[in-house]
C-alpha cells in the first residue's frame, strides 16, 4: 500500500521558535506525524517542556538565541541533515510610526527577518538540507494582507519574510527543495502580551472573524501538510490562515 | 513630575485639535479626534518620556488628562 502522503515518518525537521505558542504545537504536531524534530528556543525550561510533549523518539532540543552567529553555527554544525525547517521564532512591539525607534526596528528585523535568512544560509552552506526538503516561514497576514495600527516594523518584517521565501523557492527548485510562507491571523499565545492590548479590545476584535481567532494548532496542522509529501507541488506560496477574517 | 508638562505632551500626540483646548481637566475621548491611533501615540509617548508602561484599557478608563497622568505617576512609583 502506498505511504500517507500526509505522514513525516522518517523525517527530520528543525523548529525553531518550538519554546512557545504556534512554533511549540508544529514542533508537537510534527512529531504526532512521524518526524523526528529538533526544537530550538531561547528559555531552557519552555523548551524542555516542548521536548518532553514531542510523540515518539529520537527528539532532540538546542536552547540558544537565534542572533548569536556563534551558537547558530554551532548548531548547524552539530545538525544531522533536515528534511524540514519550519522558523517560528519571532517577536513584536507596539509603536505608531512617528514613535518607532531604531530599536524597536533592529530588534524586530532582527529575529523575524536576518535569523531565518542567516539559519538558512548556514544549513546550505553546511549542507545540511536534504533533497526534496520543504522549508516553512511563519509569516503573518499582517505582513501586507491586513494591517494592524501600530505594527509598523512586524508588518514591515513578516512582508519581507513572505518576500524571501519565495526567492528561495525559486533558487531551491533544482533540488526539489520547497520553501512556503504560511500567514495566519490573530492566534491567542505569548506574542500578545507584547502587543499591550488588553482582554476586552481583543474580545471585540475576535468578534470580526467568521471562524473566531486560531489556536496554535490551526497554524501547525497546516505546517504539517508543507512538511509532508501532501503538498509536493506547492513551492513559493504564501498560505493565508485566517478564521476568515479577510473576507469581511 | 509636573502635570503641565504632562498635558503639554499629552495634546502633542493630537494634529487636529488645539493645544490650547487641553487641561488637566480635558475630558480627552470626548474630543472628535480621539481614537485607537491617538491612544497608542499616547501610550508611546509615555514609555518614551517617563519609562512608563500602560495599556489601552488603562487610558480607557481615563476621564480626564490629570487621571492619566496620576497613572502615569502611580506607575512610576
Ligand atoms: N500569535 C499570533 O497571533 C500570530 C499571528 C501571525 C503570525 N505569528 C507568528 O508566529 C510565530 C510564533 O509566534 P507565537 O505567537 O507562537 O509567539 P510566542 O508564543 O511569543 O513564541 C515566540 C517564539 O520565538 C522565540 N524567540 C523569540 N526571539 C528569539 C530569539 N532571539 N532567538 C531564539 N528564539 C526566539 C521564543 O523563544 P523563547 O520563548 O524561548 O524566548 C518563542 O519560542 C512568530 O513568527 C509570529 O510572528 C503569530
Amino acid at each position: 500500500m502506498d505511504k500517507n502522503p500526509f505522514s513525516l515518518t522518517g523525517r527530520h525537521v528543525l523548529v525553531t521558535g518550538a519554546s512557545s505558542g504556534i512554533g511549540r504545537a508544529i514542533a508537537v504536531e510534527s512529531s504526532r506525524a512521524g518526524a523526528r524534530v529538533t526544537v530550538l528556543g531561547r528559555d531552557q525550561n519552555r523548551l524542555a517542556q516542548t521536548l518532553s510533549a514531542l510523540e515518539g523518539d529520537g527528539h532532540e532540543m538546542n536552547a540558544l538565541d537565534l542572533n548569536h552567529a556563534d551558537a547558530l553555527e554551532r548548531m548547524v554544525l552539530g545538525l544531522d541533515g533536515v528534511d524540514g525547517v519550519v522558523h517560528a521564532a519571532g517577536i513584536t512591539r507596539t509603536a505608531p510610526a512617528k514613535f518607532i525607534s531604531q530599536d524597536d526596528f533592529q530588534e524586530i528585523m532582527s529575529v523575524n527577518v536576518q535569523a531565518p535568512m542567516e539559519l538558512t544560509r548556514q544549513l546550505l552552506q553546511h549542507k545540511k538540507i536534504n533533497k526534496a526538503a520543504s522549508l516553512v516561514f511563519i509569516s503573518s497576514v499582517v505582513g501586507g494582507i491586513m494591517p494592524y495600527k501600530g505594527q509598523g516594523v512586524y508588518a514591515a518584517s513578516k512582508g519581507a519574510l513572505s518576500a524571501y521565501a519565495k526567492v528561495l523557492a525559486l533558487e531551491l527548485s533544482a533540488r526539489k527543495i520547497r520553501a512556503n510562507s504560511i500567514s495566519p491571523a490573530m492566534v491567542r499565545t505569548r506574542l500578545l502580551d507584547s502587543v499591550n492590548i488588553d482582554a476586552a479590545t481583543l474580545d471585540a476584535d475576535e468578534q470580526r472573524y467568521p471562524l473566531g481567532y486560531g489556536t496554535p494548532e490551526d497554524v501547525a496542522w497546516a505546517a504539517v501538510y508543507l512538511l509532508s509529501d501532501a503538498s509536493r507541488w506547492m513551492t513559493g506560496s504564501n498560505l493565508v490562515i485566517d478564521g476568515g477574517v479577510t473576507l469581511t | 513630575m509636573d502635570v503641565n508638562e504632562f498635558v503639554n505632551a499629552f495634546a502633542a500626540e493630537f494634529e487636529e485639535t488645539d493645544p490650547s483646548e487641553f487641561t488637566a481637566g480635558t475630558s480627552f475621548k470626548d474630543l472628535g479626534e480621539w481614537s485607537s491611533l491617538t491612544s497608542l501615540s499616547v501610550i508611546s509617548m509615555i514609555k518614551l518620556k517617563y519609562g512608563v508602561i500602560v495599556s489601552g484599557l488603562d487610558v480607557n478608563k481615563c476621564t480626564t488628562v490629570a487621571d492619566v497622568f496620576a497613572l502615569v505617576k502611580k506607575s512610576n512609583g
